[in-house]
């Protein structure tokens, strides 16, 4: 009976807490950003817009980085009446003056031209927006740039949740809605065989579990390990699958290198606090090696800590960065040659679709992958780290 | 891209460490307790399958076991009620032999007697018939002495052989 009352206090609890989650966000998200057509004209009134010429690097780069807006598609782009479709992220900063929170609209519906440039750079409050990194304003408002054009100003603490966070966000709670409803079915259908989404998901469950942490880690220790393997598996996934969705503002979660630092970092600190006597041993004394080699092999190893994680890190970041990449490569080979003319634009556009249908199909398998290849070195990590001594 | 913000760091913790412990709590824990617990009575029905069957497999071999035991029992009941129909067979011909040679003997054995009777009888009345004769003879003629004494003689030796020869 206090069993069953229990059960039934903790799933209330999560179905609040997901739903309560799930409703503040779009909540607070409405609040300061709304989906909304703007007219704005992209350069400063009275200057003539003249004709800019295409830049694959330059699209490309913005693309595949953060941003404080979810970019869908531009209407009439570089005319005055250009219509930006998007959603607009809110800013928040920790200034001088205490926390600042505003719509990233207010940024981006006023860009200024840097002079002798075509940069622009946005401005509000007292804080700028440049390249998507947000500095304070001048005395006199705008930039002070340093020979090299980079900003010399300084910046306040930008907290803001920024496209890869908002994806990261929407990753988290669709990951916690399938599998609280998952663990609901499995409770509902307690030892029957699974159906619908959890004979879905299962195989996968089982898979991490038998296949990558058992192997890794040995049977009887992997469990301690599961909900973090099993939980940054499917994260990790999701994160990837939502960056590959067309029109959505090309999520690069975990193409960001801020968000696999801490995804490393966790799997750093997990490492080295379940490193046993015999990891920390096989590192600082290895046994059975000459002296001189262990003044070579012990600063390798200890190197080592940091670089497994460093690898996993960078791993991720890109190979998800490079899949986006080359489907915006293709993308920008249509409008390069488009720019000589029309019909070789049409004419590279169908190869390039062909190519870009085929790189999403790898896209997805590289998903799943990157999603894989990190859990799997994760569980090799942790395992090395509970290994038990069994020779010498 | 390759700019790390302190934000993206700060909020990547939270949301991953939130993802991560919220996932343990309310997901992998019963589903994985759950996925164990099926494997387990799974395993566990298998095993009593398993030993069901080897139940039956001995029980079956038992059958087999009794069933030869009892198909011996009874080719051994069969065989001996064979041995005791022919030794009761036997003994009662060998009761009648011996009974049919104990009657064939007493008949002998009387005959015997029977015999010796008749021959004794017989002899006295050979006897008789021969003093008839000889008194008959004597009245007749008495003047051949000689001639009578043969005679009786002859007489009383073939009677005398025939006594011999009955005794032996």
């Amino acid at each position: 009976m206090a069993e069953k009352t229990r059960v039934s206090a903790v799933k209330y609890l999560s179905d609040f807490i997901v739903k309560g989650a799930f409703c503040a966000f779009l909540t607070y998200f409405s609040g300061f950003a709304n989906l909304q057509a703007n007219a704005s004209s992209s350069l400063d009134s009275g200057q003539k817009a003249e004709p800019k010429s295409f830049n694959a690097g330059e699209m490309i780069m913005h693309h595949i980085s953060d941003a404080h807006e979810i970019h869908f598609f531009t209407l009439n782009e570089g005319d005055a009446g250009a219509h930006h479709y998007s959603f607009y992220l809110p800013i928040i900063i920790k200034g001088k003056n205490g926390w600042d929170v505003f719509s990233s609209s207010h940024f981006y519906h006023h860009p200024k031209q840097i002079t002798g440039s075509h940069d622009v750079y946005m401005e509000h409050n007292g804080y700028v927006l440049f390249h998507e990194q947000i500095y304070y304003a001048g005395p006199n408002g705008g930039l002070t740039m340093d020979s090299h054009g980079h900003p010399t100003n300084e910046k306040p603490l930008d907290m803001s949740i920024t496209k890869s966070v908002a994806g990261l966000f929407i990753a988290g709670i669709l990951v916690l809605l399938i599998f609280i409803s998952v663990a609901s079915s499995y409770k509902k259908r307690r030892g029957m065989a699974p159906r619908g989404l959890q004979s879905f998901l299962e195989p996968l469950i089982l898979f991490i579990r038998d296949e990558v942490a058992v192997p890794s880690i040995g049977a009887k220790k992997a469990d301690k390990f599961m909900p973090f393997l099993l939980s940054s598996f499917f994260f990790i996934w999701m994160a990837n699958i939502l960056g590959l969705i067309p029109f959505l503002g090309g999520f690069n979660v975990m193409g960001t290198l801020g968000v696999t630092l801490v995804l490393a970092t966790v799997v750093f600190i997990i490492t080295t606090l379940n490193g046993n006597r015999n990891y920390w041993v096989h590192i600082l004394w290895p046994h059975g090696v000459p002296l001189p080699i262990k003044f070579i092999l012990v600063p390798i190893e200890i190197i080592g800590i940091f670089i497994k994680p460093a690898v996993l890190m960078i791993r991720l970041t890109a190979n998800i960065t490079a899949g986006h990449i080359i489907i915006l490569s293709f993308v920008s080979l249509i409008f390069i040659f488009g720019q000589q003319s029309a019909g070789a634009g049409y004419g590279v556009g169908v190869g390039s679709l062909l190519f870009m249908v085929f790189m999403n199909v790898i896209e997805l398998l590289v998903a799943f992958l990157q999603a894989y290849v990190f859990t799997l070195l994760a569980a090799i990590y942790f395992g090395s780290a509970v290994e038990e001594a069994h020779h010498h | 891209m390759l700019s790390v913000g302190l934000g993206t760091i700060i909020w990547t913790s939270i949301a991953f460490l939130a993802v991560v412990f919220l996932l343990g709590r309310l997901a992998w824990k019963p589903i994985l307790n759950l996925i164990r617990e099926r494997e387990e009575s799974i395993e566990a029905a298998l095993q009593s399958a398993e030993k069901a069957r080897l139940e039956i497999t001995e029980l079956k071999d038992q059958n087999e076991a009794l069933l030869a035991e009892a198909r011996q029992e009874r080719d051994k009941i069969l065989r001996e009620a064979r041995d005791l129909k022919e030794k009761m067979i036997g003994d009662a011909k060998k009761i009648a032999d011996d009974e049919a040679r104990r009657m064939i003997e007493k008949a002998q054995i009387e005959i015997d007697r029977q015999k010796s009777a008749a021959i004794s009888e017989l002899k006295q009345q050979v006897a008789g018939f021969s003093l008839e004769i000889a008194t008959k003879l004597v009245g007749k003629r008495m003047e051949d002495n000689a001639e009578q004494r043969a005679i009786i003689n002859d007489h009383l030796s073939a009677l005398g052989n025939q006594e011999s020869k009955s005794a032996s």
